[in-house]
């Protein structure tokens, strides 16, 4: 065990696997000699060469093109977009041909790559550096879209993101990247994606979260716990697949749910939770489900984004009326 | 495109034999006299003021980001005569379509420090350049500018206007696919854009060499049919020229220009980077010795025009620049109607909405205080 942020617990998943199988390259914009400008690749390249850990030129279409050539000629490329803003250039590989490539061969090439790239708000950032696009990823059918919201998990579900022979999204939390510290194991271990975590156990209400909002959900709950509201939080860990049945499971306990999440809130993984609500626990719901997520606005540059980003008391908040709905 | 269509200068300067243009040296002696662009020693001293003012300004917007005054800035340092020497070609009628690191053009079209100053302590207003005509906002998504740039190229063709447009890439922005559409379109348009790729040797931490195995950036212009050139972009007699020569040949209704201005970025990529882990320091010092102002400022001296007292004007400088800081500090408001009411000219309902779900949380949260 030690003590990791994101950042070591990702890097250390990176090492494990490329020491592990000699078919897995890591390339993107600045992740060979300078380690990512997050430092996640950090120390890759001087360990296994620049064969295999290197920078590309300036192109996220290519980035991601080449990593689909790669993958249906035996290699299982990882991939790093620098920010979310920067991911649209590769779109179209993604929606037009990473995600369908396996169907439209009918299985005979597979694209088991990686696409990492860091996402979120909160940082004080330039445009096109605090966006939330989950749910335009989650939209593609053909992909895997997954979220850590600690070191732990982040470890344990990009492993098994590596050894998925599906395309994966794997979004990282900029803001707590290094916010977070906790012991981690440093062997090989695997989180299975597609399964939510239920972070804390509870009776009146059901929160569901993701990522960075993990941690200020918690906040929440101890100005909710201190009003006398039992909440269960459930760290939905992967958007795409989604667990219908830790979803459903709590909400037919709790009778309530409210989604946190950064994202703008119409067309959102919020809406589809609430779906999910209706479909699977329409007869016990006590209050409306509830999303408590950012505008449809783009999010406001540094000064404004105290408006658009989700506060402990926002949260608590909207727990408050649920309950007393 | 016939060769005898292409000005002199971009016929001497073939990039495919990766020729430079270039008038002064590093000691600031004139090496091509032929070239030396005719310009007064006002206007001489003019420029290095210019130069100097952004030196200055860009210094200080470091200085406050580092004071926690600021948040993320990307310098300009190293790179100040290719601005300068497009700001004093640009018309106020002529287009500005920058990336992100040419604030002395900014300058020159009247955006102020003020407003660079609000937009880089996160407050959009400071993109909307209100003394400014013609100039769009800085550009982070990289080589998408490009683009608008042709786009506006076009307008401008169609509407008969007299009109040039200025757009600005780095050497990283070369490899997306934008570059080169936008240049493809601009070359079957002929349309009147002069696109600069300011080649500072790094795009974050990825040096040129590993950007592109093209022979310079110059050349790409060949495949997309419009002159290029590459010239020495420390060098302001040879991006003065350039520039004058680019935009008689826009204006002309020829087409589009591509001009490779080679410089260093003497900084880092922005605040939040770290050059050491990347580059060397004896690398630093040899592009250092390029330095535009100081190629400039020795020239002028061995002209004999040389009557700046620099200390003093760099105090008057760093005064006026303060007090814009100042201003911009000062005018830091930011109500809540900013994140809603620029995003659509007819806001719809779902947004009111939630901004009134927003408020009630507000008076809430009054309440409780």
């Amino acid at each position: 065990m030690s003590a990791m942020t994101m950042v070591k617990a990702i890097n250390s998943a990176l090492d494990i696997k490329l020491k592990e199988d000699k078919n897995i390259v890591i390339y993107g914009e600045d992740v060979g000699v300078e380690g990512g400008v997050f430092r996640v690749t950090e120390g890759l390249q001087k360990k296994y060469g620049a064969e295999r850990v290197f920078d590309t030129p300036l192109a996220e279409s290519a980035i991601v093109g080449t990593a689909l050539g790669m993958a249906v000629s035996g290699l299982r490329p990882i991939v790093e977009l620098q920010f979310e803003g920067f991911t649209f250039p590769a779109f179209n590989q993604i929606l037009s041909n990473v995600a369908r490539m396996q169907n439209r061969s009918r299985g005979r090439y597979g694209a088991p790559l990686v696409i990492r790239f860091p996402y979120g708000g909160g940082v004080n950032a330039l445009e096109h550096h605090s966006d939330s696009p989950e749910a335009l990823f989650a939209h593609i059918p053909g992909l895997k879209v997954v979220i850590p919201s600690t070191p732990h998990d982040a470890k344990g579900m990009m492993i098994a993101a590596i050894e998925s022979n599906d395309p994966v999204i794997f979004m990282e939390p900029k803001r707590i990247y290094r916010a977070i510290k906790q012991e981690v194991s440093d062997e090989k271990f695997t989180i299975p994606l597609g399964k939510a975590r239920v972070v804390q156990e509870g009776s009146d209400v059901t929160v569901v979260a993701f990522g960075a909002m993990i941690r200020e959900c918690q906040k929440a709950i101890v100005m909710a716990e201190e009003s006398g509201i039992s909440v269960e939080l459930i760290d939905l860990r992967s958007i795409y697949p989604i667990d219908r049945e830790t979803i459903r499971n709590s909400v037919r306990k709790t009778g309530r749910m409210i989604v946190v999440a950064e994202a703008h809130q119409s067309f959102s993984v919020g809406s589809e939770l609430i779906a999910i609500a209706n479909e699977e626990a329409f007869l016990y719901l006590e209050a409306p489900p509830k999303r408590v997520m950012g505008y449809d606005t783009v999010v406001p540059l540094a000064q404004g984004e105290k408006y658009y980003i989700i506060s402990p008391d926002r949260i608590f908040y909207e727990i408050e009326k649920s309950v007393h709905f | 495109m016939t060769p005898n269509d292409l000005p002199e200068i971009f016929r001497d300067h073939n990039p495919l034999e990766d020729k430079m243009l270039q008038v002064i040296d590093n000691e600031g002696n004139i090496i091509s006299g032929e070239l030396m662009p005719q310009l007064d020693d006002n206007t001489i001293i003019d420029a290095y003021q210019k130069m100097l003012y952004e030196r200055t300004a860009d210094e200080m917007a470091i200085s406050f980001q580092r004071q926690g005054r600021m948040y993320t800035y990307t310098p300009n340092l190293g790179q100040e005569a290719i601005h300068i020497a497009a700001g004093m070609n640009i018309r106020k009628e002529d287009w500005l379509v920058p990336a992100f690191r040419e604030m002395g053009t900014l300058l020159a079209k009247g955006v102020t420090m003020k407003e660079m100053f609000l937009f880089y302590n996160g407050n959009e207003h400071g993109s909307s350049f209100q003394n400014a005509h013609h100039v769009l906002p800085i550009a982070i998504s990289i080589g998408t500018q490009l683009q608008h740039a042709t786009g506006i190229g076009y307008s401008v063709k169609y509407r008969k206007k007299d009109e040039t447009v200025f757009t600005f890439i780095g050497d990283g922005g070369t490899s997306e696919g934008d570059f080169s559409e936008a240049l493809n379109f601009a070359g079957v348009w002929q349309v009147p854009v002069i696109f600069t790729v300011q080649n500072n040797q790094y795009a974050i931490s990825v040096p040129v060499k590993a950007q592109t195995n093209s022979v310079n950036l110059a050349v790409k212009s060949v495949a997309f049919g419009i002159p290029g050139i590459k010239v020495d972009g420390n060098d302001f007699f040879a991006m003065y020229l350039a520039y004058q020569t680019a935009s008689e040949y826009a204006r002309s209704g020829r087409g589009a220009v591509l001009i490779e201005a080679l410089t260093y970025r003497l900084g880092a990529h922005t605040t939040s980077d770290d050059p050491t882990k990347y580059r060397k320091k004896e690398e630093e010092e040899l592009w250092g010795l390029t330095d535009p102002l100081v190629r400039l400022k020795r020239y002028m001296e061995r002209s004999g025009i040389w009557q700046i007292d620099e200390e003093t004007l760099k105090d008057t400088y760093r005064q006026e620049i303060e007090q814009q800081f100042l201003d911009a500090e000062k005018s830091k408001t930011y109500p809540l109607d900013d994140v809603f009411a620029y995003m659509y000219t007819d806001m719809p309902d779902e947004l009111r909405r939630q901004k009134a779900e927003y408020e009630q949380f507000l008076s809430w949260k009054e309440t409780r205080e």
